[in-house]
């Protein structure tokens, strides 16, 4: 075992020399190769951290969402519908929900607002999201003014700012009372923007929602189980943007493992015939190459993750925050909480260490179960 | 020092990273916990659907209400308007088979 | 010590360029000597060294080292054997580029996994007979010729081998160094080594470290 050792020791010690005498050349290769590394790395840490928080903050929304179609667009929900659903087994409670979108031209951002009863919110007053109140400073008990789309002032207090660890929630919320909501939009006496019901028993849900399209040929049930599935599609790897950046990571990836594989010079075949020569067995040789193979890439694969790890869960994924932002003006602040999946994590280990190894090892198979003798002439 | 030493040293030191990032730091703590259940209460309390992720335009900030039939929504290429579009794909509602709305109306309206 | 039974090597066999360079080599090695191999260039005295030396196989013939046929090993205990037995010092030295005196003398001694630091004392007792102290430290491209000899020669001893083989050594030396190599051959002789070494220069031919020459022509031993 010592001896083992030692002798694997002697090899890295000769491969370690053998890099050694293109320096650059090799760290500028580790360093393109961990950044490679750190991309596919943060996406996929990123991505399955948001993927497993939206799961599970978003298991708490409605079962059954009721929309009402009109002409093929969403149309409100007029008096009376609400009854026209009847008593259906199973629903434990129907609400009709007001919200809709405002345009604010102080900021050019779209803000949602919601009314909340009475007791949350009260007439004149307004709760906003963290991200809303930093970039209009907005704090408590500060007054705010919007134009309605009928073209009058309306100001309101804040009464209250959501939390900061929710703003990936609640970025953009206002939430006012149901009068203040039904005179700022001018929104039709009795109308609704949709209906929001609680169903006790999870497997009733799909049947509920039958239940109701055909009560309501014009409605179209949202259920919480399709929510959660977009959610779960959301980064998914065949979309626009993360398509590109990881065909292009493996592109450069593969572009680096076939310069390694693509032959040896006459000086590297002299070289391992030297060592043959002087007594290296073709196993021994092959041995040296692997580690060379191994050292950088477990090395590029070790700092690559460690820094995407520091990167997404430390620093929110800065790298792509102006992907992800894109032309909104309001994007939360959040941090996400660690989340692994093994699974990609070794996926990715597989994939970026054995083809290395293996394309440091391809050319070199040749030379190394060569006679030595070509050496001597 | 023997660059064997060093290189090995080197590595073993980054696993022990590694490793200590999965042992210790990828799982939730307390506050953690406690932050993602008030989230999820606020969800419940103010029947949220959707992420304030996408705040470009209307039609990005809710993509899980996103209307049925209108093909272009306001714009055309409205999804591909934004970068958001192509982080996000259509919402499975919008790609499953809707068969059970060609069904004959049991009652007037 | 080596004996050689019926030697012959081709090379390219089968092909249209097929060539022997070996036509039946008949030879006993003493132990403890320096034998020296001369004759024109094309005569085989390379390829003779390089089956000797385990280098290379025999294409018909056997080699037997010290009683033991080892033409016909398989090339693990082959390799054991030309690292444990014989030490080369090639014409054009064929040192590894790049890396030190020092690491190129201890790299033979790598596969055997001895303790780097016994390998380290080894080689700065070979630099010391062979005064090359003060360069262990150098890159061997940086060294003259002479002193990038006595490297291939301290390589070629590491594993304290029995029988030394050279190839052309004094080809690549002035007429000073030549007779320091001399001098060092007959250093191997008085610790015991066996030599063999093929020349073309007279000065080694005929010196008086040479216990015995051997002349070769055309892939054949002549009379010497």
């Amino acid at each position: 075992m010592r001896i083992w050792l030692e002798k694997q020791r002697h090899l890295i010690d000769f491969t370690l020399a053998s890099l050694a005498r293109r320096k650059t050349k090799n760290i500028g290769l580790l360093l393109a190769y961990t950044l490679l590394v750190f991309v596919l790395a943060s996406l996929t840490l990123f991505t399955q951290a948001l993927r497993t928080e939206a799961t599970f903050v978003l298991a708490g929304s409605p079962e059954v969402i009721l929309q009402r179609m009109v002409a093929g667009r969403h149309d409100l929900i007029p008096p009376g519908y609400l009854d026209k659903i009847g008593r259906i087994r199973g629903v434990q409670k129907k609400e009709g929900r007001l919200w809709g979108y405002y345009y604010d031209p102080v900021l050019n951002a779209n803000y949602t607002f919601m009314a909340r009863p009475a007791d949350e919110v009260a007439d004149g007053h307004i709760m906003v999201g963290n991200a809303l109140a930093r970039e209009r400073g907005l704090a408590l008990h500060n007054t705010v003014s919007f134009r309605s789309y009928s073209g009058k002032l309306f100001t309101f207090e804040v009464s209250g700012v959501l939390s900061p660890d929710s703003e990936l929630l609640s970025a953009d919320l206002v939430l006012l009372s149901e009068n203040d909501f039904r005179s700022f939009f001018e929104y039709p006496a009795g109308h609704y923007t949709d209906i929001a019901l609680s169903v006790a028993n999870p497997q009733e849900v799909r049947t509920v929602a039958t239940k109701l399209s055909s009560a309501l040929p014009d409605s179209r049930p949202i259920l919480r189980e399709e929510v959660l599935r977009t959610y779960q599609s959301v980064f998914d790897w065949r979309e626009g943007i993360i398509l590109t950046v990881l065909a292009g990571a493996i592109l450069a990836f593969a572009i680096l493992a076939w310069e390694k594989a693509s032959g040896l010079s006459a000086e590297e075949k002299r070289e391992i015939g030297i060592l043959k020569a002087i007594g290296w067995e073709t196993g021994d040789v092959i041995r040296m190459k692997t580690w060379e193979g191994l050292l950088i890439s477990l090395t590029a694969f070790l700092l690559g993750f460690i820094a995407a790890y520091v990167h997404v869960f430390h620093f929110g994924a800065a790298v792509f925050e102006p992907v992800l932002k894109g032309w909104s003006v309001l994007y939360p602040k959040f941090t996400l909480v660690p989340a692994v999946e093994g699974l990609q994590i070794a996926t990715l280990f597989f994939f970026t260490v054995f083809p290395y190894t293996a394309a440091v090892l391809v050319p070199i198979w040749r030379a190394a179960i060569t006679d030595p003798d070509a050496v001597m002439r | 020092m023997r660059p064997s030493s060093v290189a090995l040293g080197v590595l073993a030191v980054l696993a022990g990273v590694c490793l200590l990032i999965f042992g210790l730091f990828f799982r939730l703590t307390v506050e953690d916990e406690q932050k993602l259940t008030a989230s999820r209460a606020l969800v419940e309390k103010l029947g949220l659907t959707d992420l304030a992720l996408f705040t470009e335009a209307r039609y990005t900030r809710h993509p899980t209400q996103a209307d049925l039939h209108s093909a272009l929504q306001d714009h055309p290429g409205a999804f591909d308007h934004f970068p958001s579009g192509s982080l996000l794909p259509p919402p499975a509602i919008l790609t499953q088979p809707h068969a059970h709305l060609a069904g004959k109306t049991t009652s007037p309206d | 010590m080596i004996e050689l039974s019926n030697i012959k090597k081709a090379f390219n066999q089968g092909q249209p360029n097929e060539y022997w360079a070996l036509h039946g080599i008949d030879l006993t090695v003493e132990a403890g000597k320096v034998t020296a191999f001369r004759g024109p260039s094309g005569s085989g005295k390379t390829t003779l060294l390089t089956i000797v030396g385990c280098l290379s196989r025999p294409t018909h013939g056997r080699v037997r080292f010290k009683g033991e046929d080892i033409s016909g090993l398989p090339e693990r205990f082959l390799t054991d054997i030309r690292r444990q037995s014989f030490g080369f010092v090639f014409q054009q030295f064929n040192l590894i580029r790049g890396l030190s005196a020092l690491e190129n003398v201890i790299l033979p001694a790598f596969p055997t996994g001895r303790p780097r630091a016994e390998l380290v004392t080894a080689a700065g007792e070979l630099f010391d007979q062979l005064k090359l102290g003060h360069r262990s430290a150098a890159k061997v491209e940086w060294l003259s010729g002479g002193e990038q000899q006595r490297v291939a020669i301290a390589r070629a001893l590491i594993n304290n081998p029995e029988v030394i083989i050279a190839d052309e050594p004094t080809a690549n030396l002035d007429t000073a160094l030549s007779k320091e190599f001399m001098a060092i051959l007959e250093g191997f002789t008085a610790a015991g080594k066996t030599v063999l070494l093929t020349s073309h220069d007279p000065l080694v031919v005929e010196s008086s470290a040479v216990h015995r020459v051997v002349g070769m022509r055309d892939g054949r031993l002549t009379e010497d």
